[in-house]
């Protein structure tokens, strides 16, 4: 299958990728690992008349501890985050996000990045993003913006970066104290997005008492969201078996589920409170350490 | 506007002028005349095309040659040295790790990144990181085989 034609430009820096935008508007479409963009040129249900690649611009793709948190450029693989000593030692449900996602080959080129400014509603990271309460860092003509996570999903594959920025760097608040948390989800069997996914992060004080609850959902509706009843359902309690079923018992609600080739309503709304207690009953176990 | 490519491929050093929309793979197979690489699915699922840049198994029918510009290129040709099977090619042959073969350039080289980045796997690590690629014959049970024996014999090399 061959795309329709576009030109092809590979700016050395940010303000060059910028200025590329700046200039084509919506005629141009940024290019990261390909592998959402692509398959979609492919079938022509994308059809970018300039294609701007970022894989040649220096120091986007980066992992470190910035200031109280872990900063991911953009354009760091997700093979990068799978296998990242420190995500695996400070983040670790970053690193077993990335490692579920789709398959080796995919991962070699997928971005960070690309995974959440496409917003696919079937991708995994969105779900463990909106779980750490993470940042976004957007650079446009005027400079660097930060949008915080809940405002950052906006809609089906629509997010809060403008048409004349790029996203340029993630930021996940560093854990702290006793905390544990987990990503699970139910793979379509093809493709391996999640049919429904669930993040969950729990932080406990001294005495086992939730006193901070992420929880994210993925794969039901059109966006991925967070899922407040049952984070409501958590914090200030002791999270024993009967708080963690009763709290994942309202996993579907504020979830505009949809129904699709993978199942009904009623059957993805099952799968977000199945998914919700496993995620959240092996966060609890991991913060207990 | 055509592009001047160039890259290295099995050490071998290429270079044309290419339309940006031509994908990796036909540059591979029809520009270059390599034509181990398959081409399956053609939407990034099957992993027949699965060749290795710079290092890394990709599927070569998901990326422009553009994007391969400059990179270092491995495919199915390249793995055989002196008229000498690669141990993992051997082992597929050892193990009867094919029918049709369609499959199997794809395999091959996926399985190359796999014992690269876990020299002694698991049954379940392979099974793991063999996701990309679909095999429609052998169930998958002796691809797996030759692999174990594909790490053993590079294991007893060194
Ligand atoms: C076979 C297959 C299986 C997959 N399975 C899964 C899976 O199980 N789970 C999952 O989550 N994903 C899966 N994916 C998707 C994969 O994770 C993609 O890599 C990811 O969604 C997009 O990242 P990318 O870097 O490839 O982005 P691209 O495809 O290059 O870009 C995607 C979109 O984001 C925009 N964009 C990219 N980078 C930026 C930026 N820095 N700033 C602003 N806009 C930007 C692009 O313009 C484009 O519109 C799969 C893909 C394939 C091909
Ligand atoms: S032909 Fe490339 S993945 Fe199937
Ligand atoms: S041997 Fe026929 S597809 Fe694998």
């Amino acid at each position: 299958m061959y795309p329709a034609a576009f030109e092809y430009h590979a700016p050395a820096s940010v303000r060059e990728a910028l200025g590329l935008l700046g200039q084509y508007k919506d005629d141009a479409k940024l290019l990261a690992g390909g592998h959402s963009l692509v398959p979609m040129m492919k079938l022509r249900l994308a059809q970018p008349k300039h294609l701007i690649d970022l894989k040649k611009i220096p120091g986007l793709s980066y992992i470190k501890e910035d200031g109280g948190a872990i900063a991911i450029g953009a354009m760091t693989t997700h093979w990068q985050v799978e296998s990242s000593a420190l995500l695996k030692q400070k983040c670790p449900v970053l690193s077993e996000t990335a490692a579920v996602i789709g398959d080796p080959a995919v991962r070699n080129l997928g971005t960070i990045g690309g995974s959440l400014a496409h917003a696919d509603p079937a991708a995994d990271m969105p779900a463990t993003i909106i779980a750490h309460g993470a940042e976004f860092v957007c650079e446009g003509p005027k400079g660097r913006r930060t949008v915080k996570v809940d405002d950052w999903f906006l809609g089906l594959m629509s997010t809060a970066v403008k048409e004349d920025e790029l996203l340029v760097e993630v930021r996940v608040p560093l854990w702290a104290g006793k905390t544990g948390g987990a990503y699970l989800k139910f793979p379509h069997p093809a493709s391996r997005f999640a049919v429904v996914g669930a993040a969950a992060v729990v932080t406990l004080d001294g005495a086992g008492k939730c006193t901070k609850a992420g929880v994210g959902i993925t794969g039901a509706g059109i966006k991925a969201v967070r899922a407040r009843d049952v984070e409501a359902g958590l914090v200030g309690k002791n999270l024993d078996q009967a708080t963690i079923e009763a709290a994942a018992a309202k996993a579907a609600e504020g979830v505009d589920v949809q129904a699709d080739l993978q199942g009904s309503v009623e059957y993805k709304s099952h799968l977000c409170r199945v998914f919700a207690r496993r995620a959240l009953e092996a966060a609890v176990k991991r913060a207990r350490g | 506007m055509k592009l001047p490519v160039k890259m290295t491929i099995n050490g071998q050093t290429t270079s044309h002028e290419v339309e940006p929309r031509l994908l990796l793979v036909h540059y591979i197979r029809e520009n270059v005349g390599l034509t181990g690489t398959h081409v399956g699915c053609d939407t990034s699922q099957c992993g027949a095309c699965t060749i290795l840049m710079n290092g890394q198994a990709v599927k070569a029918c998901n990326l422009f040659a553009v994007q391969a510009d400059g990179a270092s290129i491995q495919t199915i040709e390249g793995l055989a040295k002196n008229g000498e099977l690669h141990p993992i090619q051997q082992g597929f042959w050892e193990k009867h790790g094919l029918q049709c073969g369609f499959c199997t350039p794809g395999m091959i080289m996926a399985a190359c990144q796999l014992l690269e980045r876990y020299p002694t796997p698991t049954e379940e690590q392979i099974r793991h990181q063999l996701e990309g690629n679909l095999c429609r014959c052998t169930g998958y049970h002796n691809i797996v085989k030759a692999i174990q024996w594909a790490a053993e014999t590079m294991a007893a090399k060194k």
